[in-house]
């Protein structure tokens, strides 16, 4: 399994090697810079999206962000425990707070997005 | 070569800035200062604890000012349609500086000491403020700025139990009085008020000795420090204005829905009625309210879908009615509340409209404010 990173603090765990899907959700360091995570709105499974296109939102008490689709797919999952207790996205960001699942359409696309020693590196100057 | 381009503006410090960043705050840019938005337990947390013990905030961006002298009270009259005259001695009142429009250049409280007149004005007006009581009234009393006072706010039902045992006898002030007090050796001026719908105190302290009250209040176990966040979520569950959101120069108070901070003896009909800045405007507004566009309502959404500042408000037919000033998710609530303008005709309470997020109408209901109720000693 590959985790990869976008500029946007996000996070996909990549499983499969034919159909690839990403599961996707938000950094720790995204989570720490918006406090403490009060809503999220989630894309309708069985959408299909482009790259960078907004999928959701995430807000906190005092900020709204957009969350971008990762990779161009179609949504397979989401995260209904998160619609119902977003705090799960602060509290555990890299597992019960998954947003959603995307069946990659071009994996080509994950060659430009950061592992997580780049990652690293870029959160801690974002 | 290309000259060094300006340096940013530094920003301003209050006496508290290394308890701040030793506390673990996040440090945010406002009015001009370095301030703390949050600290480590984060802003619903401080907002919680505000709501069931006791929050500190620092609020030394404020500015603070005194008038002195036999004319002061009559010479403020004329820059707000208050009652200051009449204000008894160890007593507080909201008050609003108005242009010649009618438009309020800043809302702020003050106090009669008898000697002088008190004042809290925000943070990011108070140049213009300072500047503005100096023009209008400056030849009819002495107008002196305090820069050297801090302010700390200390919001909760426990407040009161922790400073009284720092300074007994706070516990005998009622809203909106106040007094000199020794709290843990440091002399201040503290009112029984606050800014978060909650009992508790402002306390008036010199830069010199504003940490080592911070510290005193801090090793109490009622009190946590509170950010600027919980102070703003705080306030609007409260239901009252952040200026420059909810109120500014393009508002009258009559259009904010402040018109209980306009006594009767300064309304048509008292015994010093009109003769402050805006007049006119103002008491037109007041006795024909037909010749209002807008109104300042409390709104509260139907789904749980938060409902931000600048979003668009439409009637249920679909036409454009109005704008939310300030917004958020109520930690108290657990639900989107808001404040907002609307036309006169959608502003009575229980009328529904539609809040536009993302494209998407929001059902929203006209509210009553406060949307949390207070908790103020009345005594």
């Amino acid at each position: 399994m590959t985790v990869k990173y976008t500029e946007d603090h996000e996070w996909l765990k990549i499983e499969g090697t034919t159909d690839m899907v990403a599961t996707v959700g938000i950094t720790v360091h995204a989570q720490d810079a918006l406090g403490d995570v009060v809503f999220v709105d989630l894309p309708s499974v069985g959408t299909s999206y482009a790259q960078k296109e907004t999928a959701g939102v995430v807000e906190s008490v005092k900020a709204a962000a957009d969350v971008y689709m990762p990779v161009s797919g179609e949504v397979i999952e989401v995260n209904e425990a998160l619609r119902d207790d977003p705090s799960l996205a602060n509290t555990d960001p890299l597992g019960a707070g998954w947003f959603f699942k995307v069946k990659l359409s071009d994996a080509s696309q994950l060659d430009a997005l950061m592992d997580e020693t780049r990652y690293s590196a870029f959160s801690a100057n974002a | 070569m290309s000259p060094n381009p300006d340096p940013p503006q530094a920003l301003l410090e209050t006496p508290l800035h290394d308890l701040h960043v030793e506390l673990g705050a996040r440090m945010v840019p406002f009015a001009g200062y370095s301030m703390p938005v949050q600290y480590t337990s984060g802003l619903m947390a401080e907002h919680l604890h505000t709501r069931a013990a006791a929050g500190l905030f620092d609020v030394s961006h404020m500015g603070q000012l005194r008038l002195e002298g036999l004319g002061a009270a009559a010479a403020f009259e004329s820059l707000m349609p208050v009652d200051v005259i009449d204000l008894p001695v160890g007593k507080q009142r909201y008050g609003l500086l108005l242009n010649e429009a009618g438009g309020i250049m800043d809302d702020l409280m003050f106090f009669n000491t008898g000697i002088s007149i008190f004042i809290i004005v925000n943070g990011a007006c108070k140049a213009a403020d300072i500047t503005h009581i100096q023009q209008g009234i400056g030849t009819l009393c002495d107008v002196i700025p305090m820069p050297e006072m801090a302010l700390l706010a200390l919001q909760g039902p426990q407040a009161v139990t922790a400073l009284s045992r720092l300074a007994p006898g706070v516990e005998k002030l009622v809203f909106m009085t106040g007094g000199r007090f020794s709290v843990a050796g440091c002399d201040c001026f503290l009112t029984r008020s606050g800014y978060t719908g909650e009992d508790g105190f402002e306390i008036s302290v010199h830069s010199d000795q504003a940490e080592k009250l911070a510290r005193a209040l801090l090793a109490q176990p009622e009190v946590k420090p509170a950010g600027l966040g919980a102070r703003n979520s705080l306030r609007l569950e409260a239901g009252l204005c952040l200026y420059g959101n909810d109120i500014d120069t393009s508002t009258t108070p009559v259009e904010g829905s402040l018109n209980w901070a306009i006594q009767k003896v300064r309304r048509a009909g008292g015994a010093r009625a009109g003769g402050f800045a805006g007049a006119d405007t103002i008491l037109a507004q007041l006795a024909n309210p037909s010749l209002l566009t807008r109104k300042r309502v409390g709104l509260m959404a139907l789904e749980r879908i938060p409902v931000r500042d600048h979003t668009a408000l439409h009637s249920q037919d679909g036409a454009l009615i109005g704008e939310v000033t300030s917004g958020l998710l109520g930690p108290t609530l657990n639900q989107p509340v808001a404040m907002g303008y609307v036309g006169p005709e959608f502003a009575a309470i229980g009328t529904r409209i539609n809040a536009m997020v993302r494209g998407k109408p929001v059902p929203m209901q006209v509210t009553a404010m406060p949307f949390v109720a207070t908790n103020y000693f009345r005594g």
